[in-house]
């Protein structure tokens, strides 16, 4: 295993940011599929539309828990609306890069932050009227996230790779 | 490499240097062919013999049905297509379990392809295959069983000198990939009634790309490489001698001291097991308790998954292995574990533990005293533990 990761990915994995639950949180997003091998959890607390606290708990392998620890450190203090832009990309990159059978790793970090948003944006009814752009282009990408999330479940036997995307 | 705790012996173990110290002279004194006929073929020729005999004591064979090989791998692949391809005459039906390793069930697929049906048998929650379940199984067609002595993840022990019966008495062929099992538990080709026997040297602390085939009397095969009819026209290709060497030094130093080694073994692996179990809250032993690899111990941890923990172990110098679908290429957990029953998400969490010839008590007390501590703080970081797991 060393080796395989860099530097920046073993540092979260060792030392995870903002690791924990937020108590009082106004979203809270899960993706991925403990079938699968990874469960990402992130809880956001938002003042002023923008992520004023997040936390993650996760269960994946080193790479999974790089990428949430990452994604809270990149969302923290920003806009709600430049939160939701992360990336995985944004949040490969910012590990000085992930193995290519680990991207899709970094890819349900910014999924759980993205649905934590989206979240947030359905149970507040003011939000959600400053932020209508964002509600409807999250709306979307939420569900194919959660199709993905159920996919897993019966994940069973086939042949499919539906943990690999 | 300096002082860790290396518990992943099925992954790797190092050549013996005894058996180094046999191979050397191979290399360069006597480098000749063991077929030539001068002076320089007939020592080679002579150690190349000394070493089938010592291959064959350690499973009970008479030497001549002993075939050197480049490994277990083409030892399983010959002994399978081998067989089934001379006798598809009889019949084009084989059986085996879905617990296998690859180099059985790749093998098995690959016939399929040439026409050949398999029956792939269920294993239990241990990983036992069932001997009723065979007999049940086989048709006139079925030409060949063909299993692991023991499961080399798991390390439960089969009932093979059942199944060998059975197979002996329905005159279907029987193959048993030993590699795992040789060396720690007494293996009697006679006694088991096997036919064909899968071996590989680095197993026994011999060195990487030799094995052997245990081809019994009566059994014919069809070669898989053909060429110049070495090894009873089984195997062609000039032997690899200084492998074959090691190969038989490196048995014939595993059946000498078998009985203590194994019970070492055992203390070393029940000691892990039983203080874990007890220890770590949802902790699980996969296979069996009581008809299990002396040196083998695969536990799974609820709530964590196995990446995450060997990179910690790694971390404080514990070399280990797991099963999640994490470390392997296809992102799928293992199919053994997957077959037992056991869920996904478990599946993703077990560790493969293996001992072997120098590990030490203290390995075992270093991995007691880490191991707790870091499954705790991993299932801190889990959004699948339970509230109330630890008690404080």
């Amino acid at each position: 295993m060393p080796g395989m990761y860099t530097d920046k990915v073993m540092d979260h994995f060792k030392n995870p940011r903002n690791m924990g639950e937020l108590a009082d949180f106004d979203g809270l997003g899960t993706a991925g599929n403990p079938v699968c091998g990874d469960k990402m959890f992130i809880w956001i607390k938002v003042r002023d539309d923008k992520i004023a606290d997040i936390k993650f708990k996760t269960f994946g392998c080193g790479a999974a828990v790089a990428t949430s620890s990452m994604v809270t450190e990149l969302a923290k203090g920003k806009s709600v609306t430049d939160a939701a832009k992360i990336s995985r990309k944004d949040v490969a990159e910012a590990l000085g890069g992930l193995p290519a059978i680990k991207m899709h790793c970094s890819n349900l970090a910014a999924d759980a932050l993205k649905v934590a948003i989206f979240e947030w944006l359905k149970k507040d009814e003011k939000a959600k009227a400053r932020f209508k752009a964002l509600y409807a282009e999250l709306e979307p990408i939420v569900a194919d996230i959660r199709e993905k999330e159920a996919m897993g479940e019966d994940h069973g036997e086939g042949e499919g790779d539906t943990c690999s995307t | 490499m300096g002082r860790s705790v290396y518990l992943d012996y099925s992954a790797g173990m190092p050549t013996d240097k005894r058996v180094v110290e046999a191979m050397l002279p191979y290399f360069t004194e006597h480098f000749g062919n063991p077929s030539s006929l001068h002076a320089y073929g007939g020592p080679v020729r002579m150690a190349v013999e000394k070493a089938r005999e010592q291959v064959a004591k350690l499973i009970g064979a008479e030497t001549k049905y002993i075939i050197f090989t480049s490994g277990a791998t083409e030892s399983n692949n010959l002994a399978i297509k081998g067989l089934a391809r001379k006798r598809a005459g009889q019949g084009k039906h084989i059986i085996t379990s879905v617990g296998e390793h690859l180099s059985i069930l790749n093998v098995c697929k690959a016939l399929e392809k040439e026409g050949f049906k398999v029956t792939y048998l269920p294993i239990d929650k241990e990983a036992f295959v069932s001997k009723e379940a065979i007999e049940k199984a086989m048709t006139p067609e079925t030409i060949l069983v063909t299993m692991a002595y023991a499961n080399s993840e798991v390390g439960t022990i089969q009932d093979i000198r059942a199944i060998g019966e059975l197979c002996s008495k329905k005159k279907v062929a029987f193959h048993v990939d030993a590699v795992p099992a040789a060396g720690r538990i007494p293996i009697d080709v006679k006694a088991d009634h096997i036919d064909l026997l899968s071996l590989a040297s680095n197993d026994l602390y011999g060195p990487k790309g030799c094995g052997a085939l245990y081809v019994g009397k009566g059994i014919d095969l069809v070669p898989l490489i053909d060429g110049g009819g070495q090894e009873r026209k089984l195997r062609s290709g000039t032997e690899n001698v200084p492998g074959i060497v090691g190969m038989g030094k490196a048995a014939e130093l595993l059946l000498a001291d078998m009985p203590t080694e194994s019970k070492r073994l055992m203390g070393m692996r029940d000691k892990l097991i039983d203080t874990l179990l007890k220890q770590i809250p949802a902790s699980h032993l996969n296979g069996s308790r009581t008809k299990r690899l002396p040196q083998n111990a695969n536990m799974r941890f609820s709530y964590i998954e196995g990446e995450a923990l060997i990179l910690n172990l790694d971390m404080v110098d514990i070399c280990t292995s797991t099963s999640s679908a994490c470390t392997s290429k296809t992102l799928e957990p293992s199919h053994v574990l997957r077959a037992m029953g056991i869920p996904h998400e478990e599946a993703h969490s077990a560790l493969l533990l293996n001992f072997g010839r120098w590990s030490t008590m203290e390995d075992v007390d270093q991995f007691i005293k880490e191991l707790p501590e870091i499954v705790k703080r991993l299932r801190e970081m889990s959004p699948l533990t339970p509230p109330g797991l630890y008690k404080d």
